[in-house]
């Protein structure tokens, strides 16, 4: 019986999937993933799909907070710069000097991501000076900064709602069966990016991004340039937010300023909070813990309507009382969040049955 | 040539003076020492080297090149590391990835080359993956480079913060006090990495530390430092000698009874 993973090379040290029942588990679950859509039905698949997207954006966050320490409440309003941005590239933005035409999807998205990697490194800029709850309030008042252009310009953003065209890919109508067709886009461009984001925490700047995080003198000493590498944390982590921000808008067509409120701020931090600060995998975990808490509750509260006809009036406060009640659950019990629970289970099997 | 010439500086904090005129020159291949009382400005001195505090008045010369205009960061690139007093490792990495930290300053890898990990990301890895894991060797730390730092013994955090300092490959390193708090056992093993960092390696050592047997015998020279001021420089033997220093550590008139 094998007793334990030997390698023989670094490189084969450094692989993410390192014993073959590794492979076999990230073999089933995509396995599911391409199965599921076929016999999900469209509200299962409008769930896969928000998940996706607020994975992306969770990832996103949990760069900035999680690896480096970086506070942000400025999340909604980064998601709406990615959203607006990318909606008027598609269109909007030639509309506006009497053209027609738009820029491909593809490379809108890419370029609204950009985009709002430079809005959040300029917002970023105050990390120089401040910290923790100091730098929290000032990303708030990105937030706040960012919602008020957003209402003010009603020319570019329609100010109340705004519609967009529909998203075409390759010529094909994304939204034309949109659950269906958006999932064969997200879940992707979901893996990419976890991908992408493991990967930078196994190399140089990742790792000086943690280094950031833990004891900023001592990374200083070694060689990090603090400022450079704050500022690139917020570029990288707003890159990823204005992606999911630009996706979300390219998947539900209509998007308006109060999506992107404070609100949606905190309940990002929720997710990586509930999935494991400092956790990729965490962040995915996170993302789909807040997504169907809500979900849940609601087919819950339908199945005891009967018994308890109420309900209904009552659900929104419940769910609201319930992603309170989460969060303090998890901050008391597990603050390392669902990517330690799953770590414990794990460790747990590895020795079973013999657990001493 | 002088490797770190220390000219002359001073450093206040309001109207607080932590260093005052001191004067050091270290030779390369040196081990080092600076001694004195606890608030005698050590740690403030060696806080000026990396670059953290930069002094009112004097100068900073490392290898012919004037310190003043550096930040911390650009320092560590001309080859100063610094292993700290109170253990500044980044306690959520492992030790395999504070010391990859230390490597920092020799690789090149970007944002984007990092998220693919591929081709010369992924081979920039396992190079300097050899090069921390020669260092793990050295320092004997092989059973826990995958524990995360938060959860070690203090005696092998210490290890480590060297460890992480060493991996820097730097031509000075900046010891402050790396045996404190240690036991016998790892004073000694400390000592022995010591020996062997400065000889094998060839690294000058700047070395605070408050175990005089440990100064006496590691030492070079040794510098005396009291309130800020120098009071004396030397080989080890010409500073135990010297009336000031003995004033300074075991009080006036013990001092008189001793010249006697």
């Amino acid at each position: 019986m094998q007793s334990g993973v030997f390698h023989t090379t670094y490189g084969k040290d450094m692989a993410l999937q390192q014993s073959s029942w590794q492979k076999w588990r990230l073999g089933l679950v995509l396995a599911a993933l391409l199965i599921f859509p076929f016999v999900a039905d469209n509200s299962q698949l409008y769930l896969a799909n928000t998940i996706a997207i607020a994975a992306i954006g969770a990832i996103g966050l949990n760069i900035l907070v999680g690896f480096t320490g970086q506070i942000s409440l400025g999340q909604g309003a980064f998601l709406g710069v990615g959203a607006y941005a990318s909606a008027l590239f598609t269109g909007r933005l030639f509309e506006l000097f009497g053209g027609t035409g738009g820029t491909p999807f593809l490379v809108s998205i890419l370029l609204a991501a950009l985009f709002t990697a430079l809005v959040g490194t300029l917002f970023g800029l105050p990390s120089l000076r401040l910290k923790g709850l100091y730098l929290a309030i000032a990303t708030l008042a990105a937030q706040q900064i960012i919602i008020w252009i957003i209402t003010h310009t009603p020319k570019l953003t329609g100010g109340e709602s705004f519609s967009l065209r529909p998203t075409l890919l390759f010529g094909l109508n994304m939204n034309q069966n949109g659950d269906f067709r958006f999932y064969w886009l997200l879940i992707p461009i979901a893996i990419l990016v976890t991908l992408a984001a493991t990967n930078l925490f196994r190399t140089r700047v990742g790792r000086s991004f943690v280094a950031v995080r833990d004891r900023d003198i001592a990374a200083e000493v070694m060689g990090i340039n603090l400022f450079r590498t704050k500022l690139l944390a917020f570029a990288v982590s707003s890159f990823f937010v204005g992606l999911a921000g630009a996706l979300l808008a390219h998947y539900r067509l209509v998007i308006s300023p109060d999506r992107f409120e404070i609100g949606t701020s905190i309940s990002f931090l929720a997710m990586i909070i509930i999935g494991g600060m400092g956790s990729i995998a965490g962040s995915i975990y996170g993302a789909a813990f807040i997504t169907l808490l809500p979900a849940l509750i609601e087919s819950l509260g339908r199945q005891v309507s009967n018994i308890y006809p109420n309900i209904d009036t009552m659900l929104p406060y419940i769910q609201q009382g319930a992603f309170g009640l989460v969060i303090i659950l998890f901050l008391i019990f597990e603050p390392e969040g669902l990517a330690k629970v799953w770590h414990n289970i794990k460790n747990y099997f590895n020795l079973w049955p013999f657990s001493y | 040539m002088a490797q770190l010439s220390v000219d002359d500086i001073t450093l206040r904090f309001g109207g607080v003076t932590a260093i005052a005129n001191v004067s050091l020159t270290i030779e390369p291949g040196q081990i080092y020492a600076i001694i004195g009382p606890n608030g005698a400005g050590k740690t403030s001195l060696l806080n000026c080297i990396s670059g953290v505090y930069k002094p009112q008045h004097g100068r900073l010369v490392f290898e012919g090149q004037d310190m003043a205009s550096l930040r911390p960061y650009d320092i560590a690139r001309l080859g100063i590391a610094r292993a700290f007093q109170n253990i500044a490792l980044f306690r959520g990495m492992t030790v395999l990835d504070n010391l990859l930290v230390g490597r920092h300053i020799h690789m090149r890898s970007g944002v984007l080359s990092g998220m693919a990990f591929w081709g010369r990301a992924r081979r920039e890895e396992i190079e300097h993956r050899e090069i921390v894991e020669d260092i793990i060797d050295f320092l004997e730390i092989e059973a826990i480079r995958k524990q995360t730092v938060g959860s070690l013994a203090y005696g092998l955090r210490k290890r480590v913060e060297v460890g992480r300092a060493l991996a820097m490959a730097p031509k000075l390193l900046l010891l402050d006090e790396p045996m404190a708090g240690m036991n016998a056992e790892e004073k000694e093993d400390m000592a022995r990495f010591i020996i062997d960092i400065n000889q094998e390696r060839g690294i000058t050592c700047i070395l605070i530390e408050h175990d005089m047997s440990v100064v006496m015998d590691l030492s070079d020279q040794v510098a005396v430092l009291d309130f800020g001021r120098k009071l004396a420089e030397g080989t080890p033997d010409e500073v135990k000698a010297n009336p000031e220093v003995i004033k300074a550590y075991l009080g006036e008139e013990l001092a008189i009874e001793h010249v006697e």
